[in-house]
């Protein structure tokens, strides 16, 4: 009695032969995998459209990122576009402006803003410079207003383009206006020689 | 004395099964992990049909239009931020206006039905990846999307395997670039000496501590 025969230790094992069935079961479970919560963009049986991504109901807009009396959220004073860009100007702000004009504007509107894009010039449409004397002296607030609610056949870049970065770009257009409309006689006397011109233009 | 049981060649039959046995298991084992690695199972490699056949080598090579034009929410969140059908008609509203190719996208733009595409990169749900802070820390698109402006349909370039990960976050000086250089699919980081890519790393104070490969950095 105190060997234990071989049919007790092979009935033993036997009733250990579901253990190596849970090692393959254990790769069907994807539990963690698609956990029972939505992601950016899925679809949903809930919801009648078929959306996870909730759209706002109709006139809601979301908290603090609506502000009638904000010029920096409207581009406004007192219901007038306002000359006086509401963000501090500092190198940076002209540099972030710069990589978002390059990606959101010169598609159309070119690198130099002469409407020369690649879009402009594939699609065969006529995108107006922004050197154009209109554009050069119209108050600040109108290049927000413009990418904020879109004009003509441009579309509002809202969406995509928080309110800080529309001043940013609106500032470097600014600069890209300057940059081609500027005083020779503003530029220092190397730059001058670079440009092959001696002495005071008038 | 009893006659042996067994003929002589028994011997060489036993031998023959057991190395048989283990050579098959071998095999089986090598096959199922081949399967694991190969775009059968991890689809790298492998585009997906969409609904509309959108080729970002034409509008990323060839009309060079900027990764956040479409992805804008890439610097600031940790999805990259899908296009809305808006975005698409931004520019699909005046050119190739009336090619049966975007009739989805138009069709979606007139009913507000979004357009279904499918998803090509999914982690697993208890993976918290965030766009923003690799793109912040000088991490480029091409590091982990490949060079997708080369591609006509998308199709994924990484498995995204753990330990592929975790290569980066052991070894973040292989992989990091200037900031200005993030969006550009051809910039090569090994192009910059290792001392540049080293000075990167410290300054945009990526921990080289072993912070970055504790498992709450991902699994939260």
């Amino acid at each position: 009695m105190a060997q234990p025969s071989r049919t007790w230790i092979g009935s033993r094992l036997a009733r250990m032969a579901w253990l190596p069935l849970c090692l393959l079961l254990v790769a069907c479970h994807v539990d963690m995998y698609d956990q029972p919560r939505y992601q950016p963009n899925q679809t949903s049986a809930f919801f009648s459209d078929g959306r996870a991504m909730r759209p706002p109901v109709e006139n809601t807009v979301a908290m603090g990122s609506f502000d009638p009396n904000s010029p920096l959220l409207t581009g406004k004073v007192n219901g007038e576009l306002t000359a006086e860009l509401p963000v501090e100007l500092t190198a940076e702000l002209l540099e972030h402006g710069r990589t978002r004009y390059n990606a959101y504007c010169a598609p159309c509107h070119g690198l130099a803003g002469d409407g020369n894009g690649v879009i402009a010039y594939r699609g065969d449409m006529q995108v107006p410079s922004l050197h154009q004397d209109r554009l050069r002296t119209v108050a600040i607030g109108y290049f927000f207003d413009v990418i904020t609610n879109g004009i003509n056949r441009m579309y509002s870049y809202a969406a995509r383009i928080p309110p800080e970065d529309r001043w940013a770009v609106a500032a470097y257009v600014r600069a890209l206006q300057l940059s081609q409309f500027a005083n020779v006689n503003d530029l220092s006397a190397e730059e001058r020689q670079q440009l092959g011109v001696t002495g005071r233009v008038e | 004395m009893s006659a042996q049981i067994f003929p002589r060649n028994a011997n060489a039959f036993v031998w023959v099964s057991i190395i048989g046995l283990v050579a098959l298991i071998g095999a089986t084992v090598a096959a199922l992990i081949g399967l694991y690695l190969s775009p059968w199972y991890t689809d790298v490699g492998v585009p997906k049909a969409q609904p509309v056949p959108f080729s970002h080598k034409h509008h990323v090579d060839q009309l060079k239009i900027d990764c956040r034009y479409c992805h804008a929410t890439v610097e600031r969140a940790a999805h990259a931020g899908f296009p809305s059908t808006d975005t698409c008609m931004s520019c699909h509203s005046q050119v190739w206006t009336n090619s049966p190719l975007l009739q989805p996208v138009r069709d979606s733009y007139r009913t507000g039905d979004p357009i279904l595409w499918r998803r090509i990169y999914d982690l697993p749900d208890f993976v918290y990846f965030n766009h923003s802070v690799h793109v912040a820390k000088g991490i480029g698109c091409a590091s982990c999307h490949g060079r997708i402006d080369q591609q006509h349909l998308a199709a994924k370039a990484q498995p995204l395997f753990m330990g592929w990960c975790l290569g980066c976050h052991r070894n973040p000086e292989e992989n990091v670039r200037p900031r200005d250089e993030v969006f550009n699919m051809a910039f090569d980081p090994l192009s910059l000496p290792l001392e540049e890519r080293v000075q990167l790393v410290e300054a945009y104070q990526i921990p080289t501590d072993g912070r970055l490969t504790n498992c709450y950095v991902c699994h939260r």
